[in-house]
């Protein structure tokens, strides 16, 4: 990666949300091992239109995330394609956790006592970032868990696998299309207890380009043609 | 495949005090009570009842797909599984299947979706969020589309492999198999009877489905 037109270190317990422009890559970080960020995608210029994670399963054939997919919108647009992961398993399935989580799984930490060492989870989170876009409860649709792995048995039960994430994992996401990116990064919610989890997220943004037509995302699966193909319908 | 588990309902259809079939390719929405159950029945086979919820009460809180496989631990839902909203509360329970096995993480078709998912050509066929769309500008109800999420579709087969593989697999359901919930809270019940021609979700072939509707008092 070049030089980054944007660096930040999102520290745990912390959100973010950015406008990003078409056609920027976004890489992730952690930091440490161990990382959860709960994500949410809105085409920034109709917020109504947003990421659908059964659409980007189903389309994708898949029910985890990686590098090749791309995260689609309810409208069949493309919000961001993945085009590195050294992980392999990015989770699309756990959804986000919510105040009682966290305090059941790490117990109570106000700000009062710890000041900005308090828990804090990722719904309250997701609330208030929207809030500054002028968004809310309505908008928070099912999200994705940037670097944690939850699989199914034959019986459909759900393991989260605590050991998924090194120090240095790192996923980079195209945007196709003016994104506004909102960020928690705090516990995946099927976290074991103990001790609530800090692993700080590095996130770089640099300038990119249209995927070519060798493009790996585009040529991933034919879905992903047609997606790239809608997402061009909103720039004629 | 996994283990089916199969619970049968004590309730008699002569007993409901509400009995609708939704045509193929139709929608439905209806208030269901606190403590009233509702039956979806499949009256042909192989077919797929794409279906949200609102609490009545205040419609800013919906079903949750993931709030729901999380809390329950586990991807399928049937007998046992409480639907959860997007606070992560219970809305229904579901107590009695005899399908076995009902998905949640396919979602909904749309004619957007279907572009992607087969050809751009597909834009022009009926789908289950148009369906959705217009039901609820039926209603009167103050719901959007920015209300319309992750829903359920009751009858459906997507298998997860433990490899993070999604298949869409034949139906396990057939003619007059049915799944039936009771409300935990006032709840709006939005249903698509799936128009889907692209895929085997509904076997090529829309079919009708039924609903039923108990009052509270003839729970035992």
């Amino acid at each position: 990666m070049s030089t980054p037109l944007y660096e930040e270190s999102i520290p745990g317990g912390a959100m973010w949300s950015m406008l990003i422009p078409r056609h920027r890559l976004v890489r992730l970080t952690a930091l440490e091992a161990g990382a959860n960020l709960s994500a949410l995608l809105y085409n920034a210029r109709n917020p109504l239109d947003r990421i659908n994670v059964p659409d980007t399963l189903k389309a994708l054939h898949t029910a985890k995330l990686t590098r090749g997919h791309i995260l689609m919108s309810d409208m069949g647009c493309a919000l961001a394609s993945i085009v590195d992961d050294t992980l392999g398993w990015h989770d699309p399935l756990g959804g986000h956790s919510t105040a009682a989580h966290v305090r059941e799984a790490f117990g109570e930490h106000t700000y009062q006592d710890y000041r900005n060492d308090w828990y804090r989870n990722a719904h309250d989170n997701f609330l208030v970032e929207l809030s500054k876009h002028g968004l809310g409860l309505r908008d928070i649709v099912a999200n994705i868990n940037f670097f944690s792995k939850v699989t199914a048995d034959l019986e459909g039960r759900m393991t989260l696998d605590a050991s998924h994430c090194p120090a240095g994992a790192q996923i980079t996401l195209r945007t196709e299309m003016e994104v506004l990116l909102v960020l928690s990064n705090t516990p995946h919610p099927l976290a074991a207890a103990g001790s609530y989890p800090r692993v700080p997220v590095k996130i770089e943004i640099e300038r990119s380009e249209a995927a070519p037509e060798d493009d790996y995302c585009r040529n991933f699966r034919p879905e992903c043609a047609r997606t790239l193909a809608l997402t061009e319908r909103l720039y004629i | 495949m996994s283990t089916l588990n199969y619970i049968e309902s004590p309730l008699d259809p002569v007993d409901a005090v509400y009995r609708h079939v939704i045509p193929a390719g139709d929608g439905w929405m209806h208030l269901i009570k606190q403590g009233q159950t509702l039956r979806i029945l499949d009256l042909e086979g192989n077919q797929a009842a794409d279906t949200l919820f609102f609490n009545a009460d205040d419609l800013s809180e919906r079903y949750s797909a993931q709030d729901t496989i999380r809390e329950q631990g586990a991807i399928y839902l049937t007998s046992g599984t409480r639907l959860m909203s997007n606070l992560c509360r219970p809305m229904l329970t579901i107590t009695a299947d005899t399908c076995g096995r009902h998905d949640t993480l396919g979602g909904a078709c749309a004619a957007e979706s279907n572009m992607v998912r087969y050809a751009l050509e597909k834009r022009f066929m009926h789908a289950c969020r148009d369906t959705f769309l217009l039901q609820i500008a039926l209603s009167g109800l103050p719901l959007t589309k920015r209300d319309l999420s992750h829903n359920i579709n009751f009858f459906m087969n997507v298998p997860v492999t433990p490899e993070g593989g999604l298949q869409f697999a034949d139906g396990v359901s057939e003619a007059g198999k049915y799944v039936e919930m009771r409300a935990d809270m006032n709840v709006h019940c939005l249903i698509s009877n799936c128009p889907q021609l692209n895929n085997p979700c509904n076997a090529y072939n829309p079919t009708p489905v039924e609903v039923l509707i108990w009052d509270a008092d003839l729970h035992s």
